[in-house]
């Protein structure tokens, strides 16, 4: 074995993981994508594909996706910001990650009491005055609950950032006169840009294939490729048909990243 | 002026955290309902918990969740770190490289069971313990890859070139100069591969045989009867447990370092 | 890196302890013995105690591993890599594993049980003589309401759910063929009906539902009926009977175009590998006694007519749950309507989704 291999022995694992579990399962996907319902040959799951229903899915995809990583994101660095700068950072940020370990359905459920008519959230809202209302099952508790399980993705990258930024920038910055916003907007937020981008994509990913709070949350008002992938695999059975949305959404995921990803960077 | 962001900071702090914990403490209070579901609480007891005490099975489903959590998450850390490594040492086609990493998140968990337990039955591997444990490390290797590439480009790279030239083995680099300065984001990826872990239904469904259970399919499983308030029990129990260790572990790496007061740094 | 070390060896060595604590517990219970049955149920759908008891009185071991849909159970039975010796699925999904060839027929003489389930219940479309399935449990799909919330409003009819007054108050099952089929036995045609033109009506029909419709749900519109969140629920008649037991208010009703009559019947895979000792467990289950405690236990009709006697009074002289031969005769099982045809109907209920 000659020494450049032996330098790259360290990535055999992973390169052995991105083979088998990786484009394995791709190759199959794409291989059953091309068979119709009845097992034969066909291009007929990407012309349907095409229609107005998918499209329409595709577009809720995104939306969705984008609205669940922005609203993220508002909570997330503001959080995390906070967080770096109490004493006990580390156990605070562990704690924002314990309820994560909960299972997700049973999580659900619990919003399902909390958002409910006569839940806490409604007696919440009477107590202040604003009266109560309809909230399971509304585009605002589907993103509420997304993004409650997303934050923690979300902060997670951002927080190590700002915990490895230099106080010495800041502290340059506000010597120099810069005012708190100035120093937040040219100083802070460009240096933790990675962190950012780390979190968006650990939230954006995962959030475009979303699929149960579809249903349990919104109560089927918010229908998603997920959720079409997943009536295809599991109802339907038409291995094909949701082979092909997969391999659409991996096309997209594929595009996502050329658009964020790494570009040529200076220092 | 100062004490009046910094109130508003603690105030948006306990708001966040009791966001975060309100749907558990939901869950614990019912663990304590006399009635047989999350509707409507009737009355106090302790029926849940003295029922889940006798169940041997359950521990059983429980332990196996630990331990294929704790060892994926573990083994996924190692090998997603080192892909980072190498990724980032990559001077082309990165993004191509990461696209591939990322096709296991972006892929429903409905269509990664199905083409794993393919795998599986192609090579031969018998399901149970191994395939599962195979499959969660398999679909956390990506989020640790994530957590660890932006703690990698933060690094200067000057640092290692002074190293090299300073006749540091590459050993040397590694456990003196890179692995110190990205362990933030190697415990983050420990974290995030734990939580993908514990939480997976799908995957660990169609890879799982033998008898071999874990917590969330035997959850979800239980949806359309219902799911007893045993599992809210178990889940209080667990939470708690799990405060404990937090805080134990806490303790013994600060020893001495809570102080009442100043919660937050002026 | 100190750090980093600490916590690989830290958590190495709490995974080991854990395997030996796993290891042991296996032992202590028996599952690593020979002479194993493995059960692969819905979770929490049969009484633990039972299993047990046919542990003590056989000496065999059942291994119990559960699944959330028909559908997931199919995809592990057709991929191998595990034995199941008894499988527990629904009437539709019999037929179709019957006709993917992937199970043993039952042998009778080892059943002797099964005289005490009702003739009602045998002999059906899915599975004529019974070759290869047992019912375990039965029920029909129905509309459950809460008189409290709608005063004065009874349900006979599936049309009543078109009512304008129930604007925004019913929750429907996130199931094509309980949906198509409640819209097809309102337009007067059967739920197994594959002709397009009906099925365009039936389409038509429900999108003018829409404004009454809350949500779509799954198995969570148990806790939502339970909590008061909606007045009507399109739902089985297992589920009917759960919430009820939380929500007195509650009641159910068959409508009288009729309904679907469905079951969920005990089946030996292709995979088995104990078939004697599945057959064993089978006849255990027929029992009238243990099939009585199993029925408390799980709640669902029991089509076992000689355990009916073992059972409270006030269960089984309900007749929303235990309806008479008059009602059970308007009623259809699902038939295999094959792929393509589950294809139309999955794709009008999105877009009936869609449209919602």
């Amino acid at each position: 074995m000659n020494r450049r291999m032996m330098r790259h022995l360290y990535m055999v694992p992973y390169v052995v993981w991105i083979l088998v579990f990786v484009i394995t399962p791709i190759l199959l996907v794409l291989y059953y994508s091309f068979f119709d319902i009845h097992g034969n040959f066909s291009i007929i799951n990407y012309e349907r594909f095409f229609t107005p229903v998918y499209l329409k899915l595709t577009i809720n995809s995104f939306w969705y996706a984008f609205l669940i990583t922005f609203i993220s994101l508002l909570v997330a660095y503001p959080t995390a910001y906070l967080l770096v700068k109490t004493r006990h950072k580390q156990l605070w940020l562990l704690l924002i990650i314990v309820p994560s370990w909960i299972n997700l359905l049973l999580k659900a459920y619990a919003f399902i009491g909390i958002f409910g008519a006569y839940g806490a959230a409604n007696q919440f809202l009477e107590f202040i005055g604003v009266g109560a209302r309809q909230l399971l099952f509304t585009d605002f508790s589907f993103v509420f609950v997304a993004v409650y399980i997303f934050i923690p993705f979300m902060i997670l990258p951002i927080f190590n950032a700002l915990n490895g930024l230099n106080p010495a920038l800041v502290d340059a910055a506000n010597d120099l006169g810069a005012s708190k916003w100035t120093t937040f907007a040219r100083v802070i937020f460009p240096l933790t840009i990675d962190g950012v981008k780390t979190g968006c994509q650990v939230v954006f990913i995962p959030a475009l294939s979303l699929f149960m709070l579809t249903r349990l949350i919104a109560g089927n008002r918010v229908i998603t490729l997920g959720t079409a992938i997943e009536q295809h695999f599991l109802v339907t059975q038409d291995w094909g048909m949701g082979s092909t949305v997969a391999v659409f959404l991996i096309l997209i995921m594929f595009v996502m990243i050329r658009l964020t990803g790494f570009r040529r960077r200076g220092v | 002026m100062r004490s009046n962001t910094n109130s508003f900071a603690k105030l948006f702090l306990i708001i966040i955290f009791l966001i975060l914990y309100a749907p558990i403490f939901y869950l614990m209070i019912y663990s304590f309902n006399s009635g047989g579901s999350m509707s409507g609480f009737d009355g106090f007891t302790l029926d849940w918990y003295r029922e889940l005490l006798g169940d041997t099975r359950m521990l059983i489903i429980v332990l196996n969740t630990i331990v294929i959590a704790l060892l994926s998450a573990l083994i996924a850390t190692i090998i997603g770190t080192f892909g980072a490594i190498g990724i980032h040492s990559l001077k082309r086609n990165k993004n191509s490289v990461l696209s591939l990493n990322n096709v296991l998140i972006v892929s429903p968990d409905v269509i990664i069971g199905a083409s794993f337990l393919i795998l599986f039955t192609i090579a031969g591997i018998r399901l149970g313990f191994y395939s599962v444990l195979l499959s969660h490390i398999a679909f956390s290797i990506p989020i640790v890859v994530l957590m660890v590439l932006p703690k990698l480009a933060e690094m200067n790279s000057s640092l290692i070139d002074a190293a090299r030239d300073l006749g540091a083995t590459r050993w040397d680099v590694f456990t003196k100069v890179i692995f110190p300065s990205i362990t933030p984001g190697i415990f983050a990826g420990f974290f995030m591969a734990l939580t993908y872990s514990l939480d997976d239904f799908a995957v660990t469904f169609f890879v799982t045989g033998n008898g071999f259970s874990t917590l969330s399919v035997e959850i979800y499983s239980m949806a359309r009867q219902g799911v007893s308030l045993t599992i809210n029990a178990l889940s209080t129990v667990l939470f708690l447990f799990t405060l404990l260790l937090v805080g134990i572990y806490y303790i013994l790496t600060q020893r001495g370092g809570f102080r009442v007061g100043g919660w937050l740094r002026r | 890196m100190k750090k980093l070390l600490t916590a690989f060896f830290g958590i190495t060595l709490v995974s080991l302890l854990l395997l030996v604590w796993i290891q042991q517990l296996n032992t202590s219970q028996g599952y690593s013995g020979t002479g194993t049955i493995t059960v692969f149920n819905w979770g929490d759908y049969i009484d633990m105690e039972l299993v047990e008891r046919f542990q003590e009185e056989t000496g065999m071991t059942v291994i119990y591993e559960t699944f959330d849909s028909n559908e997931a159970m199919l995809t592990k039975i057709q991929q191998g890599g595990t034995t199941y010796d008894i499988a527990v699925p629904s009437e539709y999904m019999i037929e179709k594993m019957k006709e993917e060839d992937l199970l043993i027929e039952l042998d009778h003489e080892k059943l002797p049980n099964l005289q005490y389930i009702d003739e009602r219940f045998l002999d059906l479309s899915f599975d004529e003589g019974n070759r290869y399935s047992v019912p375990y449990f039965w029920g029909t799909v129905g509309i459950l309401y809460n008189p409290d919330m709608l005063p004065g409003k009874t349900f006979t009819s599936w049309n009543d759910l078109w009512d304008p007054a129930l604007k925004n108050e019913i929750l429907l099952i996130d199931g094509a063929r309980e949906v198509m089929g409640m819209a097809l036995n309102s337009l007067g045609y059967s739920l197994n009906d594959t002709n397009r033109d009906h099925l365009e009506e039936a389409l038509d029909k429900l999108n003018e539902l829409t404004p009454n419709v809350k949500a779509i749900v799954g198995d969570e519109n148990k806790l939502l009926m339970a909590n008061n969140e909606a007045a009507v629920a399109l739902v089985w008649s297992g589920d009917a009977r759960d919430v009820m037991w939380e929500n007195e208010a509650l009641d159910y009703v068959v409508p009288e175009e009729g309904s679907n009559l469905w079951f969920d019947s005990m089946v030996i895979p292709k995979t088995a590998d104990n078939v004697e000792g599945a057959h064993q467990f089978i006849n255990f289950m027929l029992d009238p006694e243990v099939a009585a405690q199993n029925t408390e236990y799980v709640s669902y009709s029991t089509p076992n007519e000689a355990a009916l006697n073992y059972l409270p009074e006030e269960m089984v002289t309900d007749e929303r749950f235990y309806p008479p031969p008059e009602l059970t005769e308007r009623l259809e099982v699902y038939e295999n309507l094959g792929k393509e045809m589950l294809g139309v109907y999955n794709d009008l209920f999105l877009t009936f989704k869609m449209h919602h």
